[in-house]
């Protein structure tokens, strides 16, 4: 059963008569309305901006481009309380499987031009020390590099595995601090939870300032899937691609 | 002896007196139950009624929507442990599940209909009021039965039941014994033989599983209703969502509308009147998507003819349009707010668009005395349930990151005295107490 009328088809119709004597901005005023996906989804744009680009805010993450499985995941995990943030867990409390994977792949549809990266405020230390991670990890502490899981361009892996460049910095050190106090989580398997335990939190200022500062170079898009023949280095929920089986060095163990 | 004494021991046999009555009274009503629970092994473990036992069970704990309070989210259905918070504290729910060390994989079926019919526990303690067994009361036996052996046929969860953290002194039994002398009694359902059998059903679903009162109904300083008849409207404790009285038609009173409206909006969560859309929203949408959408149409329509002849409390005290009402005299910046963030989806004119906004001219949603639903929904938001009737739901933004408390009150106050709306003023503080609720 649907319950969709649209509004006035006789506004369009009025505009175009209006259009082939004068312009019509009067019976523009108010927007004609289209039974679309993004129309469902205006909701979203109060806080993530207009097509999910984010605001300047520096809070609320852009949505725009990221994987599709990558958004589901995030939105079934505000849904079953493994995200703990009041306003997405109460929108999307009532929306099933269909409607939330739908949206994911909305979102990852749109390809909008990223910001500009923000300026670094650190000092030269700790951006080499960003750097370091995002690149090569430490293996000392069992910390993977970033780019074995999100790729050497740093923009994911479809359709699970999220980009780390063009976010704000308050985003990524919100994330990565709640990753590492369990108060974000993934499915089982929680790699990323291991990996943001292995982390001081000078570890997560270094990355978030390294991170944000970085341009999104083009095609700013997730590597369309997972290389053949190479393992992540640890078992990660909703994400299906083998691990290599964790040796001796432990990644992510505890400190 | 001393007159002195004597006092004393009239006072103590007073308390005596008082005590004993508290005691029957939370007995009252359980005849030889005790020895049917007595004379009753529970099931072993793996127990199982019949198929058509069990989906009946299953049906009813919709009806119930047991599973909401029964579950924690993110956890095991029916595995408990959801905080319930109160205005004495907080209850976790329990662990319905057949385990037999955490849930009721030791109960039998009368222990099971003592909890519902009497609130009390396998083990005879008295239950806290936040499981609903004023309502639940009026179940039937033959459907606790059913509700059993649906639980019964779950699998087991290991999940043990947190303690509740209830204040002194709302923890003891001694406090639920007193409140129970007070305000419940157990009682069967009685037909109404001037009424049909439809009606009668809806009575039935409506003041039992269905516990509508919960909500949709005023509670005392206790806690405590006027009982499952009351639906006159209430906040909801802690939650700060108004159920508006399904009585009234200032509110939700539904006696003028049609039968299948009331149908559809608890079928789908939306239904498309001449007016414009409604959809349940906040709590309802909640009810709408665990239980209503999943019963027949024959008892939805049963609870739409009960809910039709729910008459209005004349009081008008609570009039929505109390003529000496404060009006603005001129409001250019709700005006403004509302064309600059509103008028896209709500139409220049508050007209809305069928089937996806709700209208705003004409909508007792906006002029409702109680604001509480109103400003909620600006600030935070939301999407209708999605059902299948109503799938993908389109969504409202939530205003409260973006616009003050200064801005949401004029941009509400020029929805309440607009298109012809004779709703009052809202204030920036009235907008305040709603921020932060949850």
């Amino acid at each position: 059963m649907s319950i969709i009328h649209f509004k006035k088809p006789w506004r369009r119709l009025r505009c175009l008569v209006f259009a082939a004597v004068l312009t019509c901005p009067l019976a523009q005023a108010t927007p004609l309305f289209e039974d679309t996906i993004a129309q469902r989804l205006q909701g979203c744009k109060a806080c993530h901006g207009a097509q999910g680009r984010a605001t300047p805010n520096g809070y609320q993450p852009r949505l725009a481009g990221k994987p599709a499985g990558y958004l589901f995941h995030q939105l079934l995990n505000f849904r079953e309380a493994r995200r703990d943030y009041g306003p997405m867990t109460s929108l999307v409390d009532p929306l099933g499987d269909a409607y939330l994977q739908e949206i994911g792949e909305y979102f990852a549809s749109l390809e909008i031009a990223y910001p500009p990266p923000q300026a670094a405020t650190a000092g030269p230390a700790t951006l080499q020390r960003g750097e370091q991670l995002v690149r090569h990890g430490d293996a000392a502490q069992g910390t993977p590099s970033c780019q074995q899981c999100h790729g050497e361009a740093m923009m994911g892996v479809a359709p699970d595995i999220p980009g780390l460049l063009g976010l704000p910095r308050d985003y990524l050190n919100a994330q990565l601090g709640a990753w590492r106090s369990g108060k974000r989580q993934a499915q089982a398997p929680d790699c990323m939870a291991q990996v943001a335990r292995s982390l001081s939190p000078q570890d997560i200022n270094a990355l978030s300032q390294w991170l944000a500062a970085q341009p999104v170079a083009a095609p700013a898009k997730p590597l369309p899937e997972w290389p053949a023949n190479r393992k992540m280095p640890l078992p990660c929920g909703g994400v299906s691609i083998e691990a290599a089986p964790v040796t001796g060095s432990q990644i992510g163990s505890s400190r | 002896m001393s007159a002195r004494l004597k006092l004393l021991a009239l006072a103590l046999l007073i308390l005596g007196a008082l005590a004993a009555a508290v005691v029957m009274l939370n007995v009252r009503g359980e005849g030889d139950l005790s020895e049917e629970i007595a004379a009753t092994a529970a099931p072993a473990a793996g127990w199982r009624a019949s198929d058509e036992v069990i989906a009946r069970g299953a049906y009813l704990a919709r009806a119930g929507n047991c599973q909401a309070c029964h579950s924690a989210r993110g956890g095991a259905p029916y595995a408990g442990g959801r905080a319930i918070e109160t205005p004495f504290g907080t209850v976790f729910s329990s662990n319905l599940t057949p385990d037999a060390e955490h849930g009721l994989g030791r109960w039998s079926a009368p222990q099971f209909w003592r909890a519902l019919h009497h609130g009390r526990s396998a083990d005879g303690r008295l239950l806290t009021p936040a499981f609903p067994y004023d309502n639940t009361t009026l179940v039937s036996r033959a459907d606790s039965d059913a509700l059993y052996a649906y639980l019964r046929s779950l699998a087991p969860v290991a999940q043990a039941a947190r303690p509740h953290e209830l204040r002194f002194p709302f923890n003891t039994q001694v406090a639920l014994a007193v409140w129970r002398a007070l305000y419940f009694e157990p009682r069967e359902f009685q037909a109404d033989a001037s009424q049909s059998a439809d009606w009668n059903r809806g009575a039935y679903l409506v003041q039992g599983l269905g516990h509508c009162n919960a909500c949709h109904a005023a509670r005392n300083a206790l806690g405590a209703t006027h009982g499952p008849l009351d639906l006159g409207g209430g906040l909801i404790p802690m939650q700060n969502w108004y159920a508006p009285s399904l009585a009234d038609r200032r509110e939700a009173g539904v006696a003028e509308w049609d039968r299948a409206e009331i149908v559809a909006l608890l079928k789908t969560g939306a239904v498309n009147r001449a007016s414009g859309l409604v959809t349940a929203s906040g709590p309802m949408g909640e009810v709408v998507l665990r239980s209503t959408q999943h019963l027949s149409e024959a008892d939805l329509g049963a609870m739409a003819t009960y809910l039709q002849t729910l008459s209005a409390h004349a009081d008008a005290s609570q009039a929505a349009t109390a003529p000496d009402a404060k009006r603005p005299k001129s409001n250019a910046r709700g005006k403004k707010l509302y064309a600059d963030r509103c008028a896209a989806c709500h139409g220049d004119h508050g007209e809305g668009v069928p089937g996806a906004y709700a209208p705003l001219a004409g909508n007792r949603a906006v002029t409702m005395r109680r604001p509480a639903n109103l400003v909620r929904i600006v600030l935070e938001g939301g999407f209708a349930p999605d059902t299948p009737g109503n799938p993908r739901p389109f969504g409202m933004p939530p205003f409260g990151q973006t616009l003050d408390n200064e801005d949401i009150a004029a941009l509400l106050t020029h929805l309440r005295t607009s298109w012809g709306n004779q709703g009052t003023e809202i204030s920036a503080l009235q907008v305040n107490r709603y921020r932060g609720t949850r």
